[in-house]
């Protein structure tokens, strides 16, 4: 264990009945990190985001959430642990019955004592802090999509979480949108010093944010590169590396 | 001068520094953010309060880290503690700090709660919404009925436009699927009904009556009434949540974009299916509940399972089951219609899926009751 470390994952295997998705991974994360995870489409990217944040538990392995070891701590501890994240999902999962402002506060209000007053005034920091000011009273479905990733990066944010994963924040979006979310990324991270787990295989978005990256690649099930996007372009040992940075068939 | 220390809490130290004159000057230490804003607040809070000041100062020099949380303590001091004649000063703030007080002050309407209003103009809010969406609700029912319309010329026009598979898998789930939740509450009711009235018809000897009761109550009045309660709640709800998600999820939109007509594509199946199976599933409600009625007969009032059916037989006439059936006919094109609209009509995430659900059985309930009433008046002027 290292004092260092903000999460990570050890010998970590993941099946789905029979089949494997992830087998025997191990990596960690440092604090105040920009950290990626590539891949290919059904490379297990997203299977690995959910067993980080604790929503799916693995056959075999250990998952640490800043240092503890969430696939066998107790319920208590467990909570403790979704304490310090914050999460992004690629759908934004705003809950549709309520406005932004109310998504934001839904946090706020349960884990803080502070008064509505006060908890109003939070929520409007976090929406100017993601380019939303004035839309606190629009529901999900009035918004679009690059303000719903927003929003629901603003929800992520509510309670100044130590570690942020973020599934996919750029796609589906517009090159300017997406660089927008890009910079927001590096503000955050800058401002806050809040370390930053993304899921993600958009090149632009990964060459602009990424201090680290490691790569999952399909047919092994196992982590086929680490370090950074400048050297996994121009260093790649691995075959699919290569095509994959410097995007070729 | 006086110094006050900050109390035994988690939050990190303050110091206050008081002048004879009023003038106090915060000294603030250690990280001020969202694990230490709250008792920082509080302890400031208990402090300052009933106190007269003509300024107050806060040093931020110790600060090792201040985020949006430490940021509202200090606007929260300065605008909802101190006095507003207060004089306020921020020492050695850090620069993202006025950024965050900037935007706290901000004055658009972001508010999670609802928007502060009278209750007066509330009501006449209200009202006015409620009118609006009352006369779109209407436009939108006639759109509906015209789009059938439409739909069913089309299909008439080229009959394999009508996907037929649909149409009996429809069936299964609304026929097949609801006989056994119908035959079983049909069986308890003329089971039920059987039994109160042969508590009075006992007391004359017209035992033999109750079959007539049971058999003529169902077949015209509660067999078609109930089974069409019963499908509502199971399968008109279905048609309203099936299509409502296939519109927030553009599945609609899409049919739309491929060239296919969506009334025709989603709602005529459903109301060909209803119309098909809610009048079967009536014949059968029918002949459960004579069946409980029947079990009553035999058990309890020493009547003969041939007597019982000689009397059900004499007492209906074919009148009342064409009766029945026809109003079974004009409660399946309601359940399936009002199912079908209220999914279409849904607008908006996942709530609108349970509002459609919700507005389909409810809907579908009144409008049955209403023409079981037209019915009820059509058949006392036509005897």
């Amino acid at each position: 264990m290292t004092d260092n470390r903000a999460a990570g994952v050890s010998n970590l295997t993941v099946r789905y009945g029979d089949t494997l998705i992830l087998d025997d991974i191990s990596f960690s994360v440092d604090r105040h990190e920009i950290f990626v995870i590539l891949g290919g489409s059904g490379s297990g990217k997203s299977t690995l985001l959910r067993q980080m944040i604790g929503l799916e538990r693995p056959v075999s392995g250990e998952v640490f959430i800043d240092d503890i070891n969430i696939t066998r701590c107790p319920e208590s501890q467990f909570s403790e642990a979704l304490k310090k994240i914050g999460v992004l999902f690629q759908g934004s999962a705003l809950i549709s019955s309520m406005t932004v402002s109310q998504n934001i506060a839904l946090p706020i209000i349960e884990f803080t004592d502070f008064s509505k007053k006060s908890i109003d005034r939070i929520v409007r920091v976090k929406l100017s802090l993601v380019g939303l000011e004035g839309y606190g009273h629009y529901l999900p479905s009035e918004i679009s999509g690059g303000m719903k990733k927003r929003a629901g990066l603003a929800r992520a944010l509510a309670l100044n979480p130590e570690i942020l994963y973020l599934d996919e924040p750029s796609a589906g979006l517009d090159p300017v949108t997406a660089a927008e979310i890009d910079r927001l990324i590096l503000d955050i991270n800058r401002q806050l010093g809040t370390t930053i787990i993304i899921v993600t295989h958009e090149l632009a978005s990964i060459f602009a944010v990424a201090q680290r990256v490691i790569m999952l690649d399909k047919s092994t099930k196992k982590i086929i590169a680490e370090g950074t996007p400048e050297k996994l372009q121009t260093e790649c040992d691995h075959p699919y590396v290569c095509k994959f940075f410097n995007r070729q068939t | 001068m006086m110094s006050i220390m900050a109390p035994d809490s988690p939050s990190p130290p303050f110091e206050i520094t008081e002048t004879d004159d009023g003038k106090l000057t915060i000294m603030l230490s250690g990280p001020l953010n969202i694990k230490t804003a709250s008792p920082i607040l509080n302890a400031l809070t208990a402090a300052l309060k009933n106190k007269s000041l003509t300024a107050v100062t806060i040093n931020l020099k110790h600060v090792s880290r201040v985020d949006d949380y430490g940021a509202l303590v200090l606007y929260q001091i300065k605008n909802d503690v101190l006095p507003p004649d207060t004089d306020f000063h921020l020492l050695n703030p850090p620069d993202v700090l006025q950024t965050m007080l900037d935007q706290m002050a901000a004055g658009h309407s972001d508010s999670p709660g609802q928007p502060d209003a009278t209750l007066s103009s509330k009501f006449i809010l209200q009202t006015g919404e409620a009118t609006i969406d009352t006369l779109k609700s209407i436009k939108e029912f006639i759109d509906f009925i015209g789009a059938i319309v439409l739909s069913v010329m089309r299909f008439l026009k080229n009959p394999k436009s009508l996907r037929t598979n649909d149409i009996i898998g429809y069936m299964k789930t609304t026929g097949v699927d609801g006989l056994p939740v119908v035959a079983m509450i049909s069986f308890l009711i003329g089971l039920i009904m059987a039994f109160m009235s042969s508590i009075q018809l006992k007391q004359f000897g017209a035992n033999i009556y109750v079959a007539s009761l049971v058999a003529l109550s169902m077949v015209s009045e509660l067999g078609p009434i109930m089974t069409a309660i019963i499908v509502s709640g199971r399968s008109g709800s279905a048609y309203a949540a099936e299509i409502s998600t296939m519109k927030i999820s553009e599945e609609i939109d899409a049919l739309v974009t491929m060239g296919f007509d969506p009334v025709l594509f989603l709602a005529i199946p459903r109301m060909i299916a209803a119309i098909i199976v809610i009048p079967l599933l009536t014949m059968f409600a029918n002949l459960f509940a004579i069946f409980g009625g029947l079990v009553i007969g035999i058990t309890m009032l020493d009547l003969s399972a041939s007597s019982y059916i000689n009397q059900t037989f004499n007492s209906l006439k074919l009148f009342e089951l064409c009766w029945g059936l026809s109003k079974s006919f004009v409660f399946a094109i309601i359940i399936s219609g009002v199912g079908c609209l209220r999914g279409f009509q849904a607008r908006g995430g996942a709530s609108a899926v349970g509002q459609a659900a919700t507005s389909a059985v409810v809907t579908s309930i009144f409008l049955i009751v209403l023409f079981d009433s037209i019915f009820a008046v059509i058949r006392s002027y036509w005897n």
